[in-house]
């Protein structure tokens, strides 16, 4: 570490007197400023975190403050990973995460492809694209439960326009088998611009020459592309992925908006199975261990992934 | 300008990538409009199949939105005086009279005090930090760092269990305060990493320079740092304003009456037989739009944003 001459002369200036002189040490403001937000941190986010951990050993329901609450040690644990229920809901939640990770990989990057040409107002577009991403999940989902309507929404107008089929027959939200891509599209729709602008990042980011030294040794469009063009946007890529399925595996707004969890529970998400357990039928302790679990799984997840996507930035 | 370069695309590659991008923009963009042009229906416009795309525009839905209303008998509705203003009027066509104010303009400023009161809080705490983070030789700070993100990778529902609890007791629940605190903590993870990202790029020599000036520390931080800062601030700011305005899981699970935001409560506008379609993309516009303008003034920054300051343009 080099020294800034300061830090050398503050250093040699004995202590009481550098206090009189500059006021505060580094090391003190250090800590005044640091602290607050350390600790707001811990009051909540970390105590709230023990304290799920602590009540899922329990089988303590908030909404009954007289019964007496017991230890039951792994028990919730036990059920939850023995319920089929939820393993279905582990599907839902694959389905919902695996379809809406390619669908705004495969647009989001061809988007960026195109939009890195260049061409005259791309900019502006570019802005307009965004816009649904920042928008409120929980307003935009309830309003496309009403484009989503069979007798009068705008989609299944557009089906019937385009493929004839009656836009009356079928119901995006209601059909067991519609629904899980009904969530799929109103994700897609909402974030592949989020995965499109870290592309442009990454595509802006490859220095024009390396291009010109594959033209002047004669690779093909095709070759440049698969060589040059994906592995150096790859890590940029996998860094939206990241993203985007850490979101989407804690996803919640959208799809009780949309769905709810149904029809049936074919998109009953981990998180809102998760809610209901919790705030509708008040099993605090069991849904404790079930956050938990949540949690684990997606920070694990992540742990493994950051570490591949370490792997592919070193190359 | 450099001269013919081989890299650059040809026009009609330009042209081909041109209209496929607008095509998407267009696409992409007619839930929102259709957003906006439903708030100027009437609910029957609204419901009419096949959709319409030309119709007479009307505000009633956003008199709807602000008010709620009672239906008179005929001889009443006689009785009465003509209509006051062009709210009544509209009203008056139902056989209704306005019968008071909704809980939307409540809601909307408790989105407003909320929003507000967590940005404050999360860019002042996020700023200290940041450039402590940022200036000074603290211990495990890559450790610290690391924990401020991964508090953002905890699902909202999981820590909302004792949370909810633990405003049960402090008294906290469906509180301003609460509400304000909950959203600094979720943005304060946010705050740091791009301030923290913004101080950075401040060359240490202006501080330096200003300590040996005789300035204190905390006056090179707020003389000399904080100015330089401004915008990275004021895009933090966004950010965080954006994230608390459009929350929901912790509003739906932590507020039912005083201090719901609107997020919550837009999806519960109804009308006679369901939701109540204009006063609802009324409510929605009116929520969307601040969002929309806040986007594009801060298009140089969003990509900064979005990513937690990992990839800077």
């Amino acid at each position: 570490m080099t020294e800034s001459p300061i830090t050398r002369v503050a250093r040699a200036t004995p202590e009481p007197v550098s206090r009189r002189v500059r006021g505060l040490s580094d090391r003190a403001i250090a800590w005044i400023f640091v602290a607050p937000t350390i600790f707001l941190l811990l009051a909540i986010n970390i105590f709230p975190l023990i304290w799920t951990i602590r009540l899922s050993f329990t089988n303590y329901r908030a909404n009954r403050l007289n019964r007496e609450v017991e230890w039951v040690g792994l028990r919730n644990y036990e059920r939850i990973l023995t319920d089929d229920g939820i393993w279905m809901n582990m599907q839902a939640t694959a389905h919902f995460l695996f379809w809406t990770i390619v669908l705004q990989v495969l647009i989001g990057f061809t988007l960026a492809w195109l939009i890195n040409r260049k061409f005259r107002g791309n900019d502006l577009i570019t802005t307009i694209i965004v816009l649904p991403m920042m928008l409120s999940p929980a307003v935009v989902g309830n309003f496309w439960t009403f484009l989503y309507q069979p007798q009068i929404g705008l989609v299944n107008y557009v089906v019937e326009f385009f493929t004839g089929i009656p836009a009356n027959s079928f119901s995006m939200l209601g059909s067991v088998t519609l629904a899980p891509w009904a969530i799929v599209i109103v994700d897609t729709w909402m974030w592949t611009p989020f995965v499109m602008l870290i592309c442009l990042a990454g595509l802006r980011s490859i220095p024009d020459y390396i291009y010109e030294a594959a033209e002047i040794d004669r690779a093909s469009k095709w070759r440049q592309f698969w060589t040059i063009t994906v592995p150096m946007v790859l890590p940029f890529l996998m860094l939206a992925v990241l993203f985007r399925g850490i979101e989407n595996f804690k996803m919640f707004d959208l799809v009780v908006q949309l769905t709810g969890g149904g029809p049936g529970n074919t998109t009953l998400l981990a998180s809102i199975d998760l809610k209901r357990e919790a705030f509708e039928k008040w099993r605090t302790g069991y849904s404790s261990a079930y956050a938990i679990i949540l949690f684990v799984t997606v920070f694990g997840l992540a742990s493994i992934y950051v570490k591949a996507l370490n792997k592919v930035k070193e190359r | 300008m450099s001269a013919y370069s081989i890299t650059e695309p040809s026009s009609r590659a330009k042209w081909t990538a041109g209209i496929l991008v607008t095509l998407y923009a267009v696409i992409t963009m007619v839930p929102l409009l259709w957003i906006v042009a439903t708030g100027f229906k009437t609910p029957s416009d609204a419901i009419s199949y096949p959709p319409k795309v030309f119709f007479e525009p009307t505000v009633e839905g956003y008199v709807n939105v602000f008010t709620t209303r009672t239906r008179l008998s005929p001889e009443a509705l006689a009785a009465l005086p003509p209509p006051a203003n062009f709210a009544e009027e509209i009203v008056r066509q139902y056989d209704m009279v306005i019968a008071g104010p909704s809980r939307f303009g409540e809601r909307f400023l408790n989105s407003v005090i909320i929003g507000f009161g967590s940005t404050f809080l999360s860019i002042f705490l996020g700023t200290l930090a940041a450039y402590a983070f940022s200036r000074f030789k603290i211990p495990l700070k890559d450790d610290l760092l690391f924990f401020i993100l991964s508090t953002r990778m905890m699902p909202p529902i999981a820590v909302a269990i004792p949370i909810f609890l633990m405003y049960r007791q402090l008294g906290l629940s469906d509180t301003h305060l609460g509400m304000i605190l909950l959203y600094t903590a979720v943005n304060i993870s946010l705050a740091v990493w791009l301030l923290k990202g913004f101080i950075d790029e401040i060359p240490r020599e202006y501080e330096e320079a200003a300590l040996i000036d005789g300035y204190t520390r905390f006056q090179a931080f707020y003389k000399v740092v904080l100015p330089q800062a401004a915008t990275g601030i004021a895009s933090t700011a966004i950010f965080c304003l954006i994230f608390a305005w459009n929350e929901y899981a912790f509003a739906v699970l932590l507020t039912s009456g005083t201090a719901q935001t609107a997020p919550p409560f837009i999806p519960t506008i109804i009308g006679v037989g369901g939701q109540d379609w204009p006063a609802v993309a009324a409510g929605a516009t009116l929520f969307l739009v601040p969002v929309m303008v806040f986007t594009i003034l801060l298009r140089k920054h969003l990509l900064r944003g979005i990513t937690f300051g990992a990839v800077r343009k």
